[in-house]
């Protein structure tokens, strides 16, 4: 299974390294990073799968944001298939 | 690797515009729980909801949390209980309602809908004891939704059933006049009602579905009207065209949660209400919709070819996104629970007259207004016979959910909380059909043919 993490926000030092470090802690791969400036705003995607996950989705989920409200951006962890089936036909 | 624009935009649609999952919806057949003896009924009806509804709202919760994506309601639709009632003549129906009541308790529900009779044609004994204690069982349980099939295009409409409501509905506000007459809310009175409809207080489980099975509604008025806020020179071609668009996208997020809520409960799949829904938030309105396309206010001249393109583009989107497309599916025009009907009905630019025209083009119809709580039964009845006229002879699902507003007159307000809003009591036309009211008998099956 893989999940979209998205982290919107201000850019600042070690925000990648913040998420990066979460996802280790939980045996969470990073497949793929892309980061961007969109609309003055920092825009981070990532997809990881979590298939060997040592924690479930949502302790993962809450972890993620958690990080993101000390640090004043917003992080969303997202099941793949949400984006694939809204944007696929 | 995903796109960083659609996922920017899924995400904006979820935080800035109100998209959601509105109600996961488990029908449950009673059929087999039918007895002789109302407490046993009772029994085994608890039991059944209890049993197969037990897992429903953590596997919400569940799918919520995974894919980010929120699911307001988790509910219950059970067969139209006047079935059963029927089988235990000398018991009264409440038993069954307070039953309902305590397995929705019981599996953490917040509505139940069900307690629910079909009278398009006549009544059979069941139906007369289940429609008269409606106002007993709205008043003395919170969470049984209640709802009477009163006419058909296939039937006609039930003359006798039509004044009956006329007086249930003012005996509900009556009862629960110290809870803002919020008894009156819980009730609809349909015709050509949906079997399969997810959403309340109109949800029924129909005799034709299967034992157990797994409804869906969407929402998403905010993102259709984001959408269109981008659109400021686009004619209506296109602006067909961005529903159309948009109606998918939402459609698909509900056919995901439906099929994954099925997978995880082992209950198939019914289908997804591709509904708009709106509620008190403010974006997340229809009627912020039609002004986008570009009405002055909700209500205006022109209200109705905006909602009729609106009610059909959204049709054209969702049915390409979903394998299976039903319930009420189009566009709701609640007035209480929708914060542009509402600015709309303060200022007068919206009156009952010309919601009665936007319901022959909208999904529903007559749907949280507040009337003045000393509209005698005979004007309600007239209302709900106009409203079922149109359902029956334009073939779609036509409903009445009125509430008189006990104490108050128009121009005051009547408040509810939460996603049932709050709304100004609206005029109606005081002339009365009461001779009309009191014939009774059935006005006949429209001929199908012959279409002007």
């Amino acid at each position: 299974m893989r999940a979209v993490i998205t982290v919107l926000g201000k850019d600042m030092v070690g925000i990648l390294a913040g998420v990066s470090n979460i996802c280790a802690e939980t045996n969470v791969n990073i497949i793929e990073v892309t980061q961007s400036i969109l609309q003055d705003m920092f825009a981070m995607i990532m997809l990881a799968d979590i298939s060997k996950s040592t924690t479930d989705f949502t302790v993962l989920s809450d972890r993620l944001s958690e990080f993101g409200n000390s640090n004043g951006l917003s992080v969303h962890t997202m099941h793949e298939d949400i984006f694939n089936s809204m944007h696929r036909i | 690797m995903l796109n960083t624009n659609d996922i920017l935009e899924t995400i904006s649609m979820i935080q800035e515009e109100d998209l959601d999952i509105r109600t996961i919806t488990m029908g449950i057949s009673l059929l087999d729980c039918v007895d002789s003896d109302a407490d046993k009924a009772c029994g085994k009806v608890y039991d059944k909801i209890c049993r197969y509804a037990q897992d429903l709202v953590k596997t919400g919760e569940d799918i919520e949390k995974e894919y980010g994506i929120p699911i307001i309601n988790k509910r219950i639709s059970v067969t139209p209980i006047a079935l059963l009632a029927g089988a235990c003549p000398t018991e009264s129906p409440v038993k069954f309602a307070a039953a309902l009541d305590s397995a929705a308790h019981c599996v953490g529900v917040n509505f139940i809908g069900g307690y629910s009779a079909l009278v398009q044609k006549g009544f059979a004994p069941g139906d007369h004891a289940l429609i008269d204690s409606i106002p007993e069982a709205l008043s003395t349980t919170a969470r049984v939704c209640s709802s009477v099939n009163v006419g058909s295009t296939k039937a006609g409409i039930n003359m006798d059933a039509v004044a009956k409501m006329g007086r249930i509905i003012k005996e509900c506000a009556l009862l629960t006049a110290n809870n803002s007459s919020f008894g009156a809310a819980k009730l609809v009175v349909f015709c050509n009602a949906p079997e399969d409809n997810p959403f309340m207080a109109g949800a029924f489980h129909g005799t034709g579905e299967g034992d157990c099975v797994i409804n869906v509604g969407v929402s998403g008025p905010g993102v259709v009207r984001a959408a269109l806020t981008k659109a400021t020179t686009c004619n209506i071609t296109e602006i067909a065209d961005i529903v159309k668009r948009t109606a998918f996208k939402i459609t698909r997020v509900g056919q995901l949660v439906a099929k994954e809520a099925s997978r995880r409960l082992n209950v198939p799949f019914g289908i997804v209400d591709l509904s708009l829904a709106p509620t008190p938030a403010v974006g997340d309105s229809v009627a912020y919709i039609l002004e986008e396309m570009g009405l002055e206010k909700c209500g205006a001249h022109g209200t109705t070819a905006c909602l009729a393109l609106l009610n059909d583009a959204v049709k054209k989107g969702g049915v390409m996104a979903s394998s299976h497309i039903g319930g009420l599916s189009g566009a709701f025009i609640p007035v209480s629970e929708d914060a542009g009907m509402i600015e709309a009905a303060r200022c007068g630019a919206l009156s009952i007259n010309k919601l009665e025209a936007m319901t022959a083009v909208c999904s529903v119809g007559l749907d949280m207004i507040v009337v003045p709580g000393d509209t005698s039964e005979e004007i309600l009845a007239a209302i709900i016979a106009d409203e079922a006229a149109i359902g029956m002879i334009n073939s779609k699902t036509t409903a009445v959910r009125l509430i008189p507003a006990i104490g108050k007159k128009t121009g005051d307000e009547l408040e509810f909380g939460g996603l049932f809003g709050s709304g100004p009591v609206m005029e109606v036309n005081p002339y009365s059909p009461a001779k009309f009211i009191s014939r009774g008998g059935r006005i006949p099956a429209p001929i199908q043919s012959l279409k002007n």
